[in-house]
């Protein structure tokens, strides 16, 4: 009885369960109010320490200095940087003047790489995990060279395929030009508007297999008794892959799509190692041009507000999107 | 591929999910091993072949490059600081997150959703906007304490925390999560305190899932390159920005790249691999419930 009790409290104290419920054990050196009240403080604060140090110190400091006119002139002693008030946002988001236009320019363009980027690495991750759900010979290797792009460190990866993308000497020019013939010339890839499809050929060879992955996790939470009674019924298998699988993905989805446009979005790797530090103005991914005018035109202040900028529009993105699927999955349990 | 080979499934499958199936898996396995087969031919072709128009079968096949990668850059540096500062903003953070995924899993307190709202929001933060601050922090405690963080393997491990840190948090919130509250209870039962619960119950039974944390965070240690390319010097330069060498002024020794990629890869592709079983676990318990 006595080893019951504490349990049964537990349970009915759901989210309290870490007080031992009345049973007073003897701990000796911690007194007993921090055993109780203190302890999962203790127990956070590496963590809490931690992430003052590395991102709220930071980003104070970040928005502290989007208000100020720091170039590379002030950077050995930064406080003496003159204030600027809300300059630095007003030359970022003036449309009509160059520095403004330039930036809104990589926002459509990393927008429009993210959506296309997330869509097909969904597309395609959703199209393997459903066909390999079921046994069949030569499965566990297929999976695990489906793994492979993931596995692979970024830059490597890339770096193969801006030797793919060579116009000479690379790999695509020569299917497409000299054994296919479908181009009459052999074009530039890394240059000029191509330079925007290769970055989403990169992107998605090296993003799907995270997609893959997460579905693949997610497919075996299906219980398969739901396959076996629509089999009974006499469901076929495209029916039960429409009426169970993608449905049942949805909790799955939510978090994975979300997950690939954040990183999508911010990514940086893919396109530096693809370009360089300036990016050609088709692929001008907007982390490039943050870097590009943080640490190549040396003008902090003006990074930072964009930098800035860019967490509000992440921060709003995030907010309606948990907003509009908590909506649904609400609808989907009334 | 015979219908006998999946025989109790319940999904019976027709001949025009089986025909997809090989269609479009076999698509994928091109589009997926075509660049690993480019970086494999490539880095056994002398210099003067891959400068010329590509052959998919090497004209002479040499181990040259692998030799040469060496003595080129210093790579063997390279990655020595890639493993330093790899495994200890690894350690470090799953470490760390082991205490306080504990403590938001297991405890109710004031300020526990603080503690997560910003956590996770800090996950879907970019890079760029930790590193402009921490730059400047870095150069500035540099020039008031004399503390070289600016370019130092330190600097750079504190800075891979920004990453590494929330993450592994998140994933083993959701880890121990679904490790049940009845276990640990059983032990301090048993006669085990807090930590001892912690120790003796719950991280064996997350051993997936902390494998699986290591694993991802290592991997985006390793692969690394926006903090790196501004927080680092020539004596601590990791393989991210070091591999760029290979590209002088009037050459690219693209075979040299190669070699050197695959070198760089195999380690983390085969740790990978072998624990891709413990991967999918710590996915399926962890972030996607």
């Amino acid at each position: 009885m006595t080893a019951t009790a504490p349990l049964e409290n537990a349970s009915e104290a759901g989210p309290d369960s870490g007080k031992p419920a009345g049973r007073g054990r003897l701990r000796p050196r911690i007194p007993a109010r921090l055993r109780q009240g203190g302890l999962p403080y203790l127990l956070l604060l590496p963590a809490v320490l931690l992430e003052l140090l590395i991102h709220i110190v930071p980003m104070v400091f970040g928005i502290l200095i989007s208000f100020k006119g720091l170039t590379l002139f002030y950077i050995r002693n930064w406080s003496t940087a003159p204030w600027t008030g809300f300059d630095n946002y007003k030359i970022a988001v003036k449309i009509h003047q160059p520095i403004g236009q330039a930036l809104l320019h990589s926002f459509w363009v990393t927008l429009e790489f993210t959506v296309l980027s997330v869509g097909l690495s969904w597309l395609i991750g959703t199209a393997a995990a459903i066909l390999m759900q079921e046994g069949f010979r030569g499965r566990a290797v297929m999976r695990a060279v489906f793994l492979v792009p993931y596995a692979l460190p970024v830059y490597a990866t890339v770096i193969t395929w801006t030797f793919m993308f060579q116009q000479n000497t690379g790999l695509v020019n020569h299917v497409l030009h000299d054994q296919l013939h479908l181009t009459s010339d052999k074009s530039f890839w890394l240059i000029g508007s191509n330079s925007f499809w290769a970055l989403v050929i990169v992107s998605v060879w090296k993003s799907w297999p995270f997609a893959f992955l997460a579905l693949m996790a997610g497919l075996q939470n299906i219980p398969r008794e739901l396959y076996e009674a629509a089999a009974m019924d006499g469901a076929g298998v495209w029916q039960q892959i429409r009426k169970i699988t993608l449905p049942s993905l949805r909790p799955v989805n939510q978090v994975l799509v979300l997950v690939l446009f954040l990183w999508t979005f911010n990514d940086f790797n893919t396109p530096y190692v693809l370009f360089g530090s300036a990016a050609p103005h088709q692929a001008d991914l907007i982390s490039i041009h943050i870097y590009q005018s943080s640490f190549i035109t040396w003008n902090f202040g003006e990074g930072s507000a964009m930098s800035v900028l860019l967490l509000l529009f992440l921060l709003l993105v995030t907010a309606v999107y948990l907003l509009v699927t908590s909506r649904k999955r609400g609808d989907a349990d009334a | 591929m015979p219908r006998a080979a999946v025989p109790r499934s319940p999904m019976a499958q027709p001949r025009s999910f089986v025909w997809t199936r090989r269609i479009v898996l076999t698509l994928l396995l091109v589009f997926v091993l075509v660049p690993v087969y480019v970086i494999l031919s490539s880095s056994l072709k002398s210099l003067q072949d891959v400068q010329g128009s590509f052959q998919w079968i090497p004209r002479h096949v040499t181990v040259k490059p692998y030799v040469d990668i060496w003595k080129t850059i210093p790579l063997a540096h390279y990655f020595v600081n890639s493993l330093i500062v790899s495994v200890s903003a690894t350690l470090l953070s799953v470490a760390v997150a082991i205490f306080a995924s504990y403590g938001v899993s297991r405890y109710r307190f004031a300020g526990r959703r603080l503690f997560t709202v910003t956590v996770l929001s800090t996950q879907m933060f970019p890079g760029i906007l930790f590193l402009l601050p921490l730059y400047l922090i870095f150069v500035n405690i540099g020039n008031d304490t004399g503390i070289t963080l600016n370019g130092s393997r330190l600097g750079l491990i504190i800075t891979y925390l920004t990453f590494s840190l929330p993450f592994s948090i998140w994933m083993l919130v959701g880890y121990f999560d679904s490790i049940p509250r009845d276990l640990d209870e059983a032990a301090k039962v048993d006669g085990c305190g807090p930590m001892g619960a912690l120790f003796r119950v719950v991280v064996p039974a997350a051993i997936p899932g902390i494998v699986a944390v290591c694993v991802y965070a290592f991997m985006t240690a390793w692969g690394e390159v926006l903090f790196a390319s501004v927080m680092t010097n020539e004596s601590t330069r990791t393989l991210a920005v070091g591999l760029r060498e290979y590209a002088t002024q009037n050459d690219v020794y693209w075979n040299q790249v190669m070699a050197a990629s695959l070198v760089v890869s195999v380690p983390v592709v085969a740790g990978f691999l072998l624990l891709q079983r413990y991967l999918v676990a710590g996915l399926t318990a962890g972030a996607v419930k």
